[in-house]
């Protein structure tokens, strides 16, 4: 870090160039494919509901447009692999630059910390991460640098494409997710820039029933940072070193959005 | 006696199939007040109402003294036979692949002789029950049945040609995460089903009766979700070529009308459901199924919808699951025109308010999964395109014959 500040930004930029070219970074994909059947979020049926993604053909080199292939697309700003703005959230409605079209450009690009707890999530598929368990981890590797992504690892992405995902029951859906305390910490004293899950959304499948009700959406959102969900392959990510790109749509007033994130890494050592 | 419908053979990859051929289509527009009262399983002719004269057949005027008041009314359905042939051979397309063809003169209690096609089981010269339904090409024709009926008669090769009887076909119940889906599983299985189709959306979420809907013999999960145009298709890429009846149980219903809540989004979710997924259904199901009109014993026959009989007139409290019911009631028209060439009935089951969570501050009478179930089957069994569950879809379909616009007014108060 501190040689990065000696250097200049074209020279950094040069390198960063240069390395993806000669494939010493690498990109790793965190993305889900958007498709007609990813699971979107559950809400009790007489609240508006969340759009799947869905795509209608308009041509296919046929006669409805003899030369080209389109599609049109519709989803909610929450379908798929999809950025939380701090105004999704009531507790950041009052923010500024709570909607993803006024996203501070140098929010797009950040560092990752990947806080592995895909052990403990195996046992447990309620587990709840606490400031116990982040006190642990940073005593084995370190303090979470603040402005970085705190990306939690539970290894739940392994279960798309089975009911396990949402795992649904009749007192709701079971999987892991943040205590309160949890937010609190990474939040006001570690300083985090946004808290990224495997899980269909940043808190825990009981979430509501935790104080307050949903802490990652509350505390997150609340305090201006934002959220990722649906991640992919974050086991392909080192604990630290992973630089995340994570730009939504710039859709006016938007409370969030499916994207393609992504990261940096340093390719593995033979 | 009615031989016993032997289960059809698999088909043979080599032989063509026999692309289907219609009955002579021209009428009337006297005979299609027949064909109007025949949709609906009711036999009635037009009665003088200067005379009192019954006619047959429809005509402009009354034979007995020129009036041209002749209204359709129900009439007494008992007759004698008095003679019968039987047709061997005949340059018409449709019947020359269906000889022997036994027509009969019946002497009709109320009035009139008539020459119709004679059920199996029909004695000569014997008593009979006129019944008027649709052929293969939409129009009313007249069948004597027997005076005492049997579900075994209804294998008879005439009388089948005028049912989607489900006897050894194969369905598709597009809904089965609600109860209407399952009941019309378990009743359709029940009738003589080859195999059950039940589609279910999102799978990745749980719902009631999934154990017992698995148990009902013959019954197959199909991954299906008709507000996704790709999953449509794809069931219809795997199924589609063994689909002979459809039977579309799909109804999202939401209260609300549309000053005071806003309801875009659920409106949408309505239409998406009830207007496009009927459109996704035909699209994809539609062409597969026409080509096969004719195929023997599990020919393709029918789609059936479920429908709201709001679609006939606005509950305001309900006021965009109407608006896509009446959707859907056009779209059906269409549909029916559509289909008519291949030989495929599309058939209306209206239904008053179901008994569900969303209902609940309806008053009764509603309507309970399982009346729906019998009504479907009886509409394939019976060859009824257009029937009416619970005494308010009854209600509301004689009132709106009565005057649209009463009825609005009555169900907009």
């Amino acid at each position: 870090m501190t040689t990065a500040a000696a250097t200049s930004g074209a020279d950094l930029l040069q390198a960063l160039a240069a390395g993806l070219v000669s494939g010493s970074v690498e990109i790793v994909d965190l993305a889900h494919t958007l498709s007609p059947d990813f699971p979107v979020m559950v809400l009790p049926p007489e609240f508006g509901q969340c759009q799947p993604f869905r795509i209608e053909e308009v041509s296919r080199y046929d006669g409805r447009g003899p030369g080209w292939y389109w599609n049109n697309i519709s989803m909610s700003e929450h379908a798929g692999t999809h950025f939380d703005a701090p105004a999704h959230w009531i507790s950041g409605k009052n923010l500024p630059e709570a909607t993803v079209d006024a996203i501070p450009l140098d929010r797009l690009a950040r560092p990752a910390v990947v806080l592995d707890f895909s052990g403990e999530s195996a046992k447990d598929e309620d587990f709840l991460l606490t400031r116990a368990h982040l006190e642990a981890w940073e005593a084995e590797n370190g303090a979470i640098e603040a402005g970085s992504w705190a990306l939690f690892r539970t290894g739940w992405s392994k279960h798309l494409g089975t009911a396990k995902y949402l795992n649904l029951r009749e007192d709701g859906a079971h999987s892991p997710g943040p205590a309160s305390d949890a937010m609190e910490f990474l939040v006001k004293e570690r300083g985090i820039v946004g808290f990224g899950t495997e899980t269909i959304g940043t808190d825990a499948g009981q979430g509501s029933h935790l104080s307050p009700p949903y802490p990652a959406h509350f505390i997150l959102h609340g305090n201006g940072r934002y959220g990722l969900q649906c991640l992919d392959a974050l086991d392909r990510l080192p604990t630290r070193g992973a630089l995340l790109f994570a730009a939504p749509l710039k859709i006016r007033h938007g409370s969030g959005s499916p994207l393609r994130v992504f990261a940096l890494v340093p390719r593995a050592e033979d | 006696m009615t031989r016993p419908l032997a289960p059809p053979p698999r088909k043979d990859p080599q032989r063509a199939t026999r692309p289907p051929e219609l009955p002579p289509v021209q009428r009337s527009r006297a005979a299609l007040g027949l064909t109007a009262r025949a949709a609906r399983g009711v036999f009635a002719l037009q009665v003088c109402g200067a005379c009192g004269t019954v006619a047959y057949p429809p005509r402009d005027a009354c034979a007995g003294c020129l009036s041209t008041e002749l209204v359709f009314r129900p009439v007494a359905d008992g007759g004698e036979v008095i003679a019968q042939t039987v047709i061997r051979a005949t340059p018409d397309l449709y019947f020359r692949d269906r000889t022997p063809w036994r027509v009969g003169m019946v002497r009709m209690d109320c009035g009139p002789s008539i020459v119709a096609h004679l059920h199996g089981d029909v004695e000569v010269p014997g008593r009979c029950r006129m019944v008027a339904r649709l052929d293969k090409g939409g129009n009313a024709v007249l069948m004597a049945r027997p005076e005492t009926w049997s579900e075994a008669m209804a294998d008879d090769p005439e009388w089948r040609e005028l049912t989607a009887h489900p006897k050894f076909r194969r369905v598709l119940v597009t809904a089965g995460r609600e109860p209407v889906g399952q009941a019309v599983a378990a009743a359709l299985s029940k009738a003589g089903a080859a195999i059950v189709f039940v589609g279910i959306a999102e799978p990745w979420k749980p719902f009631a009766g999934e154990a017992q809907l698995r148990a009902i013999p013959n019954v197959q999960i199909m991954p299906l979700d008709l507000t996704d145009t790709a999953s449509v298709h794809e069931l219809a890429g795997e199924i589609g070529g063994k689909t002979d009846i459809i039977v579309n149980t799909a109804d999202h219903v939401r209260p609300g009308g549309i000053v005071d809540a806003n309801t875009l989004v659920a409106a949408r979710d309505s239409f998406e459901v009830n207007v496009f997924g009927l459109q996704r259904l035909a699209a994809a199901f539609g062409p597969g199924m026409r080509s096969r009109g004719a195929d023997g014993v599990n020919s393709a026959a029918a789609i059936v919808d479920v429908l709201p009989v709001e679609a006939l007139g606005n509950t305001p409290g309900f006021g965009f699951h109407g608006a896509s019911a009446a959707a859907r009631h056009s779209l059906l028209q269409c549909l029916r025109a559509e289909m008519r060439p291949g030989g495929v009935r599309v058939m209306s089951v209206f239904t008053g308010p179901v008994d569900d969570a969303w209902r609940q501050t309806v008053p009764p009478p509603k309507v309970a999964p399982a009346q729906i179930a019998r009504a479907v089957v009886t509409a394939l069994a019976e060859g009824i395109e257009e029937s009416f569950v619970g005494d308010v879809a009854i209600d509301v379909a004689a009132r709106f014959a009565q005057d649209p616009k009463v009825l609005e007014r009555e169900l907009g108060s």
